[in-house]
């Protein structure tokens, strides 16, 4: 058994003065693609910024890689683990080659210049997420979903090992929807990535994730294999929502009442 | 880098040139022959007295002050990650401001009125920093994702402060002190002999941050991206912070408040070279001094004997040239 891409025991996550979680734990392992699922304020994304290191856990403790979260060097981590913020806000324009650029950083000695090298690999990423011939548009004249996929781009140019996603198709097209999370299944099943979104299309987590991570607002987590997870009575409970679930098109789909 | 070097040695050969025609403009003519003998042979001419005592150190104030300003305004921007920020907008030359008018109100000399400048501009470094220390190492607020409105909104509300204690020196001042204080609120090289502070300051400044311009790339997207990206964001900030505070408190001590250099300069030359601070850093303090000597030369010969404040010049040429190059390139700013 390879050593988990991320370890997480007995975490305690709280957010303006509300306990989110109590006690979380569970293994992320190479080639594993978790969604991570639940209601609005149940705290996805304070449990990605932990993760990240954007801030501290109540309680508990986060490895990656095998390694205890607060002794990777920040260089180092960059190339362990990536993240997709929720939003972006651009205050200066750029074009999207720059933006995509910008995930070679932690490759990168402190004096080196990007080199045609660099550019290649931009490219490719452009490639993946539809982008091409988009390379020297500003990023202030995309639309939502065309921002987003540059973000997406420049996590692809970053290429950690595990990807920490918060909401990347939330303004997507579907058939956008569809390209980025197979792109990303894709790298987890051929490379061995690990992946963690969040996501609110109950379908998309189903048809895409092999693992579920459900937090409820009672505190409480539901974790394991998709279909042990994303149960008719658990997604009810967890949403505060009828939700009925049916099989059609060789398909689980989900659909609230 | 092949590309920044050009800039940068395009930038030189302006500066250099309008470092040659500070020298030779003034109310007494020099040739350009005795120019050259006077530089090449110090102490021994009355071109040479002129030279050395007169024109050389306004001009390398002029050039380290507008250097100093265009640098700071640069950071700023990236720190606040805000094109409306300038090197003033945390309030430091409110502090400054209050510092040199309220030694001119005790009718202090012109070293105390300097002294009195660095002091007030130290004490708004450290009144920012103390208030919003806490947002310089926070990274993320809920939903937003940025902690840089609550510092710019600490610094605006503290440059509130300081402005009302300027118009209450402006309106407790005496007559004759009036005209000196708007002369320093507008920014004025007249008597500006101490070059060797703010020429060293700029020199120190962009060694300092020099090294962490592609860190400020990554920055100016987000904190949060920053950290996620391998950037120490807390120190990178304090960095910036420290950096373009004491490079606005130097050329403020220098030159008085003179607006316009430190929000205008990096932008022209972003529309100009695009966003890369590796090139744009050094870009802006070589373009900033060039374009406040050359200011400054105008101002103190267009309507010789009269000195205008080259504030005002600044903005009378800068503001039609900075329209141009936005109508010029609507795709971006």
């Amino acid at each position: 058994m390879s050593v988990p891409l991320l370890e997480v025991r007995g975490l305690a996550l709280a957010a303006g003065g509300r306990i989110l979680v109590r006690e979380l734990s569970f293994c992320l392992n190479p080639g594993e693609m978790w969604c991570l699922l639940g209601p609005n304020g149940a705290g996805k994304t304070t449990l990605l910024h932990t993760v990240v290191g954007l801030r501290e856990p109540q309680g508990g403790s986060v490895r990656l890689a095998g390694r205890a979260l607060e002794g990777w060097p920040p260089g180092e981590a960059a190339r362990a683990r990536g993240f997709l913020p929720q939003t972006m806000h651009d205050a200066f324009s750029a074009s999207v080659a720059e933006i995509a650029l910008l995930g070679r950083h932690p490759y990168l000695a402190r004096w080196q210049w990007e080199g045609a090298g660099d550019r290649e690999i931009v490219f490719a990423a452009l490639r993946a997420m539809d982008l091409e011939g988009f390379e020297e548009r500003d990023v202030l004249t995309l639309s939502g979903g065309e921002r987003q996929r540059v973000a997406l781009a420049a996590l692809l140019v970053q290429d950690p090992a595990l990807l920490l996603l918060d909401e990347p198709v939330s303004h997507l097209d579907l058939h956008h929807q569809v390209l980025v999370l197979e792109h990303f299944g894709k790298l987890a099943r051929e490379q061995g990535k690990g992946v963690l979104f969040t996501v609110h299309d109950l379908n998309l987590a189903a048809r895409f994730a092999d693992h579920a991570l459900m937090l409820t607002p009672q505190g409480t987590v539901r974790q394991g294999p998709i279909g042990e997870v994303m149960t008719e009575h658990d997604l009810s409970y967890a949403f505060g929502h009828r939700v009925a679930r049916l099989e059609a098109a060789g398909r689980t789909l989900f659909i609230p009442e | 880098m092949r590309r920044a070097m050009l800039i940068w040695l395009a930038l030189a050969v302006a500066a250099l040139t309008a470092f040659a025609l500070a020298l030779a403009s003034g109310s007494s003519h020099l040739a350009p022959l005795e120019l050259l003998r006077g530089l090449a042979v110090p102490g021994d001419s009355v071109a040479s007295e002129i030279l050395f005592k007169l024109r050389l150190p306004r001009a390398l104030a002029a050039f380290a002050a507008g250097g100093l300003l265009a640098l700071a305004g640069a950071l700023m921007q990236v720190l606040l990650r805000n094109p409306l920020a300038d090197p003033y907008v945390l309030g430091l030359s409110g502090g400054a401001a209050v510092g040199a008018l309220g030694a001119m109100l005790a009718g202090l000399g012109s070293l105390f009125v300097n002294l009195g400048a660095a002091v007030g501009a130290l004490a708004a470094i450290v009144l920012v920093f103390a208030l919003a220390r806490r947002d310089f190492a926070r990274q993320q607020l809920f939903g937003a994702l940025d902690a840089s409105p609550r510092l710019l909104l600490t610094g605006v509300i503290i440059a509130a402060g300081w402005s009302a204690l300027i118009t209450m020196i402006l309106t407790l001042a005496p007559e004759a002190k009036l005209r000196g204080m708007l002369f320093w609120l507008m920014g004025d090289l007249n008597g500006a002999e101490s070059w060797a502070p703010a020429l060293v300051t700029l020199a120190v400044g962009l060694a300092a941050i020099y090294p962490a311009a592609r860190d400020l790339n990554v920055l100016l997207r987000g904190e949060a991206l920053a950290h996620a990206l391998g950037v120490r964001v807390a120190a990178l900030r304090y960095t910036i912070y420290l950096v373009a505070s004491i490079a606005t408190a130097l050329a403020v001590t220098t030159a008085g408040t003179i607006g316009f250099v430190g929000l205008v300069v990096p932008h022209a030359l972003r529309l100009l070279l695009g966003n890369d601070q590796r090139v744009l850093l050094p870009a802006s303090a070589l373009a900033g001094g060039a374009l406040l000597l050359a200011a400054d030369t105008v101002a103190r010969t267009a309507l010789a004997p009269l000195q205008l404040p080259v504030g005002v010049i600044t903005a009378l040429f800068g503001v039609p040239a900075f329209m141009f190059l936005l109508m010029r390139n609507p795709r971006k700013a």
